[in-house]
Formats: C-alpha cells, sequence, structure tokens
C-alpha cells in the first residue's frame, strides 16, 4: 500500500512539475496550481487520504507528501518569476522610443552679440571691484563737452559729429559724461564703469550713427598710469582669454585726460604676424585711456592734488567684432534673426 | 601732416631705418597713418638731352627725337608730345627700362620709324596724376645721370595723423625736434639767415584788434618775376607733402608753412590800398575769396584790410582781389600770428577749412614769424629775383602768449606715472624739448617752448617724460584702492536676470536705433510729441523714441520679409519722452512676438502666440523682479492695442506698462499680420519687492474643494479671485483656476469657471466641516458680489 502511495506521489509529482512547466502563461499557471496544491487539489487529496494508513506509515507519508507540496510551490513561484520578467521584456520592446527625436517644447532664443559682449565687460570689471552707473543718452553741453575740458570751438569736437536738438541738447557722444554726474553727486574715492548707448552724426560702411561704449574710471589717493596698464592688461587678457596677449601703450590725446594713450593689443586674429583684419599691422586699436585730467576734478570740485584718477572707455562693438569674428558693423542693427541666432 | 623722409632727415637723421623711424613716430604719439614710396618703383630712365626734333614721315602728330643720353650715341626715339623740343633736358626710359605698373620699353616700329626709348611724361612716371606732354626737367639736369638717383627718389611720404594738442608737430621742423629728443640726436636746421632790406618800400600796419592778432609781420617784395618755374627740388619735396605747384608765391608760401609750420601769405602789393589794418569785419561786409566765394562776414571775424577794405580771412583765406596772379610783380608778405581763440570754429562757420586755419586754430607759434618771413624771402628771391624792402611789425607785446613757468615736483612725476626718473634723465628730455628749465627745492621750474600750447600744468610736463621715455617701459601693477565696491541691492531689478529670462523663454535680443522716423512713430504712439533731432542723418531717423515698439515692429516686418515665420524679438533701451521743459529718459523693457507660439516641433501641436503666452512671459518677468504679487493687469486701451486685448500694468497705482494684441488697423497700416503681441514694461518699476521672509511650514494635511461656477462674461477672474479670497479667509492658501468655459452649455452671456481652493491650517487637521463652512461662505460670497452660480 504504502509502496503503492509512495508511487502515486512520485508520478503527481512529475506530472505536475510538467504542467508548471508548461504553463505559457500566468492564468494557465495558476490553473495548475490551483488542480495541484489548491483546496480541492490532487496533493491536498493525498494529503486529505493520510488518514486511511496505519498511524505508523502517516509521518513517513506526510512528510513525503508536504516535501512534494513544498516543491511544487517553489516550482510555480520560479514559474511566475520567469513568465512576469518574460511579459515585462515583452512590454519594454513594445515601448521603446526613438530617443534621437528632438525635445519638445521651447527653445532658447539669443541674446544680441553687443549686449553679450557688454555683460562681459560689466563682469570682468565687476570683478575687479568697479560697479556699475548709468546716465542719460540726451545730455547737456556741460557734461558731453564742458566739464570734459572741450571748451566751445576746442578742435576736439570736430572729432565728434554730434547729433543736436533745437534747444542746444545733444545725444552724448561718448560715455564720459557719466564720468561728469557721478564725480558731481558722490565723494572719492570710487571705481565705476559706464556702459550704454552713444551717437554720432555719421553713418557708412564702417560707422553707425548709434553704437556703445564703456566707459571706466577710479579715483583714489593713489592711483597711476602704471595701476592704469595694470587694469587694463587684466581687463584685455581676461576678455581675450589670453594670458599672454601683447599690448601696446601709444600717446594720444583725449581733452579729459593727461597723459593719455591709446591701447592696441596684438591681432587676435593672426597673432601678429600681419592680417586683413589688423591691416597687415599686428596691432589691434581697443579702447582709449589716461589719468583724469586736473580740469576735470576741478569742474566736479574734487582736490586735483589730493586725489588722482585713471578713466579709460572702449567700444563695444568693436570688441564683439574682434572677439566673434564680425566683418559688418551695419549687421548690429538689422536685427536678422540669423543673425542673432548665432549667439545664443 | 605729409613729408618725405629726406627733408626729414635732413633736419635730423637718427640711425635707424624707415620702418623703425615710422614705428618710433607713432610710438611717441605721432601717429604714422601712411607710409608711401615718393615714386613708384621704375627704373632705367636717365636724364636726355633732346638735340633735335624732325617730323615723323608718316604721322603728322608723331617727331622723331635725336637724344644723347650720356653714352655718345644720339638715341633715335619717336615722341608724340606736342611739347617736346630741342634743347630740353627730359626724362629718356631707355630701352630695357622698366616703367611703373610693370611697362616694359622696347625697340620699336612707330609708323616705320625705329624708336630707341621713350621719352616720359611726369604721369607715366608715377609723378603726377596727369599730365599735358612729357616732363621738362631743367637746365642743368646732368645728361646721362639716373633719373631716380639725381631726383633722389628713393624717399619715403610720411603721413602723419597728428591729434589736436600737436599743432607744433604740423611742421618739418616740430616733427624733426620730437624725432631729435626720442633719439637723443641734435637737429640741424637748415641756414636761414636774414635777407638785408635792398630798398625802402614798407607798408604801414595797425592792430585794432591786438588780443585776436597780437604780431603781424609784413614786408614788401619788388619786382619779381612770377612767371619763373619753381625748382625742381621744392616742387619734388611739396608734391611729396601732397601739394601741387601753384607759381612761385605760393609755393614759397606753402613751402614756408610745412618746413616751419607758420602760415604766410602774399598780397599783390598793387591792390593793397595804403596800410593794412587788422581789424574785426562789419557786420555784413563782403569778401571775394580765393576759392571763388563770396564771404558775408560777421563782427567776431578778424580780417586783414586795407584802409578801404577786406583783403583777407585773417588765418583762414586770402581774398581773390588781392591776390598775386600773372600780372603781379610786387608782392606784399604776410607773416602773422593770430589767437586761436580768435580763429578756432571761424573757418568751420564758414563752411572753409585750410591749411592755415587748421595751424592757427591750433596754435602756432608766435616767436616764429621773423623766421619764417626771412626764410620765405630768400626763398622767393632765390626763385624769382626781386628787391626786398625792409620787415614792418607790429606786435601787441602784452597780448602775446607767454608760456606758462610750471612747477614739477619730483615725487609727482612718480605719483602720476608709478615711474621715477633720474634727475639726469629728467633735464635731458625736457631740455631737448626746448624747455627752460631751473632747479627748485623739490624739482624744477618749466617752461615750454612758446609752439607748445599743449603744455601749460604740470601734469603735461609729466606726460611728456612719460611719452619720451615710452609707455611701453613704464611698469605694468596693481594697487589696491580704498574705494568701496558698490554691489548692486538683493531686491533690486536686475537688467541682466530679465534678459537672460526672455532668452531662455525664446525671446531673441534686438538692439534698434533710439531715433526713428516720425510717422511711425506717430501711428504707434500718438499721444505724444517726439523730440526730434536738429541734424538728423535722414527723416527715416529724426526723432527721438517715445517708445520702443516702432524699432521692434520693423525688425518684425523685416524679418518676416526674410522668411523667418515666428519672430520674437525684446530690447532694453531709453524712451524719450518729453514733458514740458522736461524730458523723461526711460529705461525700458519692451518685446514684439509673431507666428507660433513654439518653434515648429513635432509632437506639440502648432498653435499662434496670442495674448496669454506674452502674458505669461511678462508675469515671469515680474515674478524674478520680485514684484509679481504687486503688479494689476487691468483692461484699458492704447492707440497701438486692439481694444478688447490689452492691459495696463500697474504697481501701487503707477502705471508699469502694456501687454496686449497689436490693433489690426495698425497691423495694417505696417503690413504685418494682425496676430503680433506687444509688450512694454517701464523697468525702473519694477524690483524693490520684499525680501522672502520664512513662513513656517504647515505640518497638516491640505485639503482641495473644486467649485465650477457661472458668471456674467464681464466678469474678470481678478474680482473672483479677490473675492474668494476675503470671504474664505486665513484657511486659504491658493485659488487655481483650472477651467475656463464658453460654449454651447452655458447662457452666450455668461462662462464657467473652475476654480480649485486649497485649504490648510497651521494649528490642526481641518476637518469637513471646517471645509464645508469655508466653501459656503465663498459660495455665498460669490453669488452676493458677482451672480455667481453653482454650475449645474
Amino acid at each position: 500500500m504504502s509502496d503503492g502511495n509512495a508511487t502515486d506521489l512520485d508520478a503527481l509529482h512529475r506530472a505536475a512539475l510538467a504542467a508548471i512547466a508548461a504553463a505559457g502563461d500566468l492564468t494557465a499557471l495558476d490553473s495548475v496550481r490551483v488542480e495541484y496544491l489548491g483546496k480541492q487539489g490532487r496533493l491536498t487529496a493525498q494529503l486529505k487520504s493520510l488518514g486511511t494508513l496505519p498511524k505508523t506509515e502517516r509521518p513517513a507519508a506526510g512528510q513525503a507528501i508536504n516535501r512534494v507540496k513544498a516543491e511544487l510551490q517553489a516550482a510555480v513561484e520560479a514559474r511566475k518569476a520567469e513568465l512576469e520578467q518574460a511579459g515585462l521584456t515583452a512590454r519594454l520592446a513594445t515601448e521603446r522610443i526613438d530617443v534621437t527625436l528632438p525635445g519638445r517644447g521651447q527653445r532658447i532664443g539669443a541674446a544680441h552679440p553687443v549686449t553679450r559682449t557688454l555683460e562681459r565687460i560689466d563682469q570682468l570689471f565687476a570683478n575687479a571691484g568697479f560697479s556699475v552707473e548709468e546716465g542719460p543718452e540726451v545730455e547737456d553741453d556741460y557734461h558731453n563737452f564742458e566739464a570734459l575740458n572741450i571748451p566751445a570751438h576746442h578742435p576736439a569736437r570736430a572729432m565728434h559729429d554730434t547729433f543736436y536738438f533745437p534747444d542746444g541738447r545733444l545725444l552724448r557722444t561718448h560715455t564720459s559724461p557719466v564720468q561728469i554726474r557721478v564725480m558731481e553727486h558722490r565723494e572719492p574715492p570710487f571705481r565705476v564703469i559706464a556702459p550704454g548707448r552713444v551717437y554720432r552724426c555719421d553713418s557708412d560702411l564702417t560707422h553707425t550713427p548709434m553704437f556703445h561704449q564703456v566707459e571706466g574710471f577710479l579715483v583714489d589717493e593713489q592711483a597711476t598710469f602704471a595701476d592704469l596698464k595694470g587694469v587694463l592688461y587684466d581687463f584685455l587678457r581676461n576678455f581675450f582669454e589670453d594670458d599672454a596677449l601683447k599690448l601696446r601703450f601709444r600717446p594720444s590725446y583725449f581733452p579729459f585726460t593727461e597723459p593719455s594713450a591709446e591701447v592696441d593689443v596684438q591681432c587676435v586674429k593672426c597673432g601678429g604676424s600681419g592680417c586683413r583684419v589688423c591691416k597687415q599691422s599686428g596691432w589691434l586699436e581697443v579702447l582709449g585711456c589716461g589719468m583724469i585730467h586736473p580740469a576735470v576734478l576741478g569742474h566736479v570740485d574734487i582736490d586735483a592734488e589730493r586725489w588722482l584718477g585713471y578713466a579709460f572707455g572702449m567700444g563695444v562693438e568693436r570688441l564683439a567684432m574682434l572677439r566673434y569674428g564680425i566683418d559688418d558693423i551695419r549687421l548690429y542693427f538689422e536685427n536678422d534673426l540669423r543673425f542673432l541666432r548665432q549667439f545664443a | 601732416m605729409r613729408f618725405s623722409e629726406a627733408w626729414l632727415r635732413e633736419w635730423v637723421d637718427p640711425p635707424l631705418d624707415t620702418q623703425a623711424l615710422a614705428d618710433q613716430l607713432s610710438l611717441s604719439g605721432l601717429e604714422v597713418d601712411a607710409l608711401e614710396p615718393a615714386a613708384p618703383a621704375f627704373s632705367g630712365v636717365v636724364v636726355g638731352h633732346v638735340q633735335a626734333v624732325e617730323p615723323h614721315p608718316d604721322a603728322a602728330k608723331l617727331r622723331v627725337c635725336q637724344v644723347d643720353t650720356g653714352d655718345g650715341e644720339l638715341l633715335g626715339i619717336v615722341c608724340g608730345a606736342a611739347n617736346v623740343a630741342a634743347g630740353q633736358r627730359v626724362p629718356v626710359a631707355t630701352v630695357g627700362a622698366r616703367l611703373p605698373r610693370d611697362f616694359k620699353i622696347k625697340r620699336a616700329k612707330l609708323r616705320g620709324v625705329e624708336s630707341h626709348g621713350m621719352i616720359c611724361s611726369a604721369a607715366e612716371l608715377g609723378l603726377a596724376e596727369s599730365a599735358e606732354g612729357i616732363m621738362v626737367l631743367p637746365g642743368d639736369a646732368p645728361v646721362g645721370e639716373d633719373l631716380r638717383a639725381w631726383m633722389a627718389l628713393d624717399d619715403q611720404c610720411i603721413e602723419l595723423d597728428l591729434t589736436p594738442d600737436r599743432a607744433d608737430c604740423l611742421s618739418v621742423a616740430g616733427v624733426a625736434r620730437d624725432v631729435g629728443v626720442l633719439n637723443r640726436v641734435d637737429v640741424r636746421a637748415p641756414r636761414m639767415a636774414p635777407v638785408p632790406p635792398a630798398i625802402d618800400a614798407a607798408v604801414p600796419v595797425e592792430l585794432t584788434a591786438p588780443s585776436a592778432c597780437p604780431r603781424y609781420l609784413c614786408r614788401v617784395v619788388r619786382g619779381v618775376d612770377l612767371r619763373a618755374p619753381t625748382s625742381l627740388w621744392m616742387q619734388e619735396r611739396l608734391r611729396r607733402s601732397g601739394l601741387r605747384p601753384l607759381g612761385i608765391a605760393v609755393d614759397v608760401t606753402n613751402y614756408v608753412l610745412l618746413e616751419l609750420g607758420q602760415p604766410m601769405h602774399a598780397f599783390d602789393l598793387a591792390r593793397v590800398d595804403g596800410g593794412i589794418t587788422v581789424r574785426l569785419a562789419r557786420d555784413g561786409e563782403t569778401l571775394a575769396l580765393l576759392n571763388g566765394e563770396t564771404a558775408t562776414l560777421r563782427a567776431d571775424t578778424l580780417v586783414i584790410a586795407d584802409r578801404a577794405k577786406a583783403l583777407a580771412l585773417a588765418g583762414i583765406m586770402g581774398g581773390a582781389d588781392s591776390s598775386v596772379g600773372p600780372g603781379t610783380c610786387d608782392i606784399l608778405l604776410e607773416s602773422a600770428f593770430f589767437a586761436p581763440a580768435a580763429i578756432a570754429g571761424k573757418a568751420r562757420s564758414y563752411g572753409l577749412h585750410t591749411d592755415s586755419s587748421h595751424r592757427f586754430e591750433r596754435g602756432v607759434d608766435p616767436t616764429g614769424c621773423a623766421r619764417a618771413m626771412e626764410r620765405a624771402t630768400a626763398l622767393l628771391l632765390a626763385a624769382g629775383g626781386g628787391e626786398p624792402g625792409p620787415v614792418v611789425a607790429a606786435a601787441a607785446a602784452d597780448q602775446l602768449p607767454e608760456p606758462p613757468a610750471i612747477a614739477l615736483r619730483r615725487r609727482r612725476i612718480e605719483q602720476v606715472l608709478g615711474l621715477g626718473f633720474e634727475d639726469a634723465a629728467v633735464t635731458d628730455i625736457l631740455g631737448r624739448l626746448g624747455m627752460q628749465l631751473t632747479a627748485t627745492d623739490d624739482g624744477w621750474q618749466a617752461v615750454p617752448p612758446a609752439s607748445r600750447f599743449d603744455i601749460q600744468l604740470e601734469v603735461d610736463v609729466i606726460a611728456e617724460l612719460g611719452r619720451v621715455h615710452g609707455y611701453d617701459r613704464i611698469p605694468v601693477t596693481h594697487a589696491r584702492s580704498a574705494a568701496v565696491t558698490r554691489a548692486p541691492l538683493e531686491m533690486a531689478y536686475d537688467p541682466a536676470r530679465s534678459r537672460r529670462l526672455l532668452l531662455d523663454r525664446g525671446w531673441f535680443e534686438a538692439v534698434t536705433y533710439s531715433f526713428v522716423s516720425p510717422e511711425l512713430m506717430r501711428l504707434v504712439d500718438p499721444d505724444q510729441t517726439p523730440l526730434a533731432l536738429a541734424n538728423p542723418l535722414s527723416a527715416e531717423l529724426s526723432v527721438m523714441r517715445t517708445s520702443l515698439w516702432p524699432g521692434l515692429l520693423q525688425a518684425l516686418r523685416q524679418n518676416l520679409a526674410r522668411q523667418q515665420s515666428r519672430v520674437r524679438l525684446f530690447e532694453a533701451g531709453l524712451r524719450f519722452r518729453p514733458d514740458g521743459e522736461d524730458l523723461h529718459q526711460e529705461p525700458m523693457l519692451a518685446g514684439a512676438a509673431v507666428g507660433p507660439v513654439l518653434p515648429e516641433q513635432w509632437g506639440a501641436p502648432g498653435r499662434e502666440t496670442d495674448f496669454f503666452d506674452v502674458k505669461a512671459d511678462v508675469e515671469a518677468l515680474l515674478a524674478v523682479a520680485g514684484c509679481a504679487e504687486a503688479v494689476r493687469f487691468e483692461h484699458a486701451e492704447h492707440p497701438a492695442l486692439h481694444p478688447g486685448q490689452c492691459a495696463r500694468l500697474e504697481r501701487n497705482g503707477d502705471a508699469l506698462g502694456w501687454v496686449g494684441a497689436i490693433h489690426p488697423s495698425l497691423a495694417a497700416q505696417l503690413d504685418l499680420p494682425a496676430t503680433v503681441q506687444l509688450f512694454e514694461l517701464a523697468t525702473a518699476g519694477l524690483g524693490g519687492g520684499p525680501r522672502p521672509a520664512f513662513d513656517a511650514l504647515s505640518k497638516f494635511p491640505s485639503i482641495r474643494r473644486d467649485l465650477a461656477i457661472v458668471v456674467d462674461a464681464n466678469v474678470t477672474f481678478e474680482t473672483l479671485r479677490h473675492v474668494v479670497q476675503a470671504a474664505a479667509g486665513d484657511l486659504l492658501r491658493e485659488v487655481v483656476l483650472f477651467d475656463v468655459y464658453v460654449g454651447e452649455k452655458v447662457d452666450s452671456s455668461r462662462k464657467s469657471m473652475a476654480l480649485g481652493l486649497i485649504l490648510q491650517d497651521v494649528s490642526q487637521t481641518l476637518t469637513d466641516d471646517d471645509v464645508a463652512a469655508v466653501v459656503k461662505r465663498v459660495l455665498a460670497a460669490l453669488r452676493r458680489d458677482t451672480g455667481a452660480e453653482l454650475r449645474a
């Protein structure tokens, strides 16, 4: 009897394992589970029939059935995991996307190259401790000329083709009047840059009637031409991202500075060997500078014996042209998206 | 200022080649603008002597010349020039010569006659722009000599672009002084001995405006042969300075102007009635000028006059009547000093600019008149003969500019330049510059030469030391400054942040001109009268913008014309609004957008940008500026905007700007689509919001209740929000609007709005009863204040 039972159990075990392995999906697997392990299942029936055995055989038979039950349960779980994994794999396959499709939504616009350059200039001088000030663009003669030591009929005025209004006011021809406006209202020492639009009554291939300048100045009890060179070396080398960039300071003339200089950088296009951009000279003129003229300090009641200062001014369009290789100044004010898009 | 290198080297000859000399000039502040050969490259041209001229047997216009070029044989040369004549010395391009533009001279047959070379014109040698006939050389030109060598054509023309302060270098003598200083070599001026008078003839001079003309010298020269040619060497120097020969009187005065910097004038003595008076013009007095025009003078203008009439615009231009001409034989030479203040601006005011006015308004050496007069006399006599009278010199000594005595402190040099100088270096540099130096306790007293009008202050002297020493040899130092760095306030408006926000949200930054066309300005902002320029470049750029929209709309239109279908441009800049006598120059941030809300892409509907898209960008701007809460959008009207799709922005009652769709009629007038959306904000009103203040986070859950209500179409969301906020009280955290419906399912005069109320307490979990009470209050208030009904 017991042999016969054992044989039945083995057969059942084998049949159940085969059915589990054959189950093709979770539903079929569950049917197999119910068939063998459910309340009415065939293995459960074997457990129930234990009572018909002699008492001495019951423990061994019970153990054998429970071992088979545990094995079958494990086999069902394993098969279930297998089927789930296969299902997940199949689903993932159907959910595959083309990751090379472009992302959706808004795209970024683009800055104007002049503003982009202005922001870099502001930032470089902010790092050097300069603060930003602005001034009016419709100026009076006093701030634009007189206080900067450019009296009426001064030959330097001929260099500024000025836009006038009928009442004698004018469009500022440079950002230098901000120097006067700051010095009028504040006590030294100070260290300021003044970016902004300036205007000259001139329009051709290389001039637009409006352009941008950044004026910078410092007034302190100690300030030398050598310090001015230091500030400009730092700025230009940072701006052009070239720690070995060569600079050249040439004596020049501005009524509001003395001594005055024009600053050339080694051509950033050819490195100084001579090219079209530098007109074969190897040098590019990028800014003007000098020590603030005592007469300018006098106009704003700053004692020129105690206080010394330096000032510098640069054309933003020019710097942007050199930095980005723009070759036509008129493009700046056409606002063509095909142009602007290049400065994102 | 243009001059030849050889001329300069006659005065000062430093051991530098041409390029090094030019670089040195540029780096000392005398910028070399151009360096050009005095003559283009050519070779094989010699001085020839025309022995005989015969007509060509077969050509009426050609001649056959027998020319001696010094090698013992006569060359037969066919020449087409009408002015060729036996006895002339001429430039001959011999067989094998290379002329400019790579023109090679070969033996050739011209109409059957063999020609062994070519007799050249000045133009063919590149010595003139054009020429009539061949170039005739002086009779003493050495036959057979290479022309290049004999005329010293291997010379360079140096053109200086001088700054207005350096009038002292508007002469060879002045440049020579600087070159001498820079190289520490001595300057050798040519010998200029005074010319003793040969006759007594003189004209009296009266100075009636001594501050404008404190020194006037004149001299009669009788019997000058004005038909005499200007010598070739003088012609060449003038040519290399960019001047054409105009007869000996003018050539001599031009030569002295270039050499010494002293403008001079030559009058026809026969046209001078009585004496010379230097006076101010009478208002309305007229004067026919050398350039053919007649000037109507003002009383602020200095003239040279005789007893009867004005003869010349002092220091600017001579008169036509008294000018020297072919019939002149007696000359009155003028060499004067006119004060810069008296001349400055005058030439320009008469539409003139001359070499003379250019120098006088910048400052001519007041002590140089006599030397120039002697130099000119000598050159004139050498060229055209004649007998000089005595120099008549009138001066108002007390009105002559006196060079200042400048105290130069040793320590100040280092304070300004950041570089100290040895005493010996100071005295050497300043001495060579022509300054009179006297030692003082702490430095020197320096008196600059009278030609240096630009040296008035101690710092001017220091600048000279720096310049001569070399700016490049001044060290590069990094000083600490006591200046406090003024950082922007935390809650201040940050223009860079706003610009970046717009860039990140798909806008492109434009920069448009601040002046626009008045018509366009009127269309966009008809209520303002813009400020008009007195001297605009064009009508299109003639009034100052009162809004940034005209420029942006123009840029929009141009981009649409260039096949861009989606354009979103913004600009930051000033607008200019006149207000009585005042002018408000206000910083604005403005934008204009048209086309799809998103760039063309897959998987997103292509929808046109509308009011709310742009409003969202404006709200984002307000949010980064920290003032989103404080700004109200209100229905209002603007002439440029659609009356039903236009919001005025206000903050505490102050106007802040506008958002809206373009007015359809404006769009039509500008040929723009009616879907253009615009915004403009006065950025001075942004920023300054409350600093973030921490609020404790509630530990209790929030509860949301959604209400769908129906209200009249004209009830604004803003109104609903206010009513809800007032009624809900402290428990309300947020009101979310999640749907707006207009259509079949509600009455046509009404709309449905779906609001989500988010409620939360800081001290307890809200109960259903708490929430129900709030909802009940809110609904009652909405019903009472807005006529709202719960949607069925």
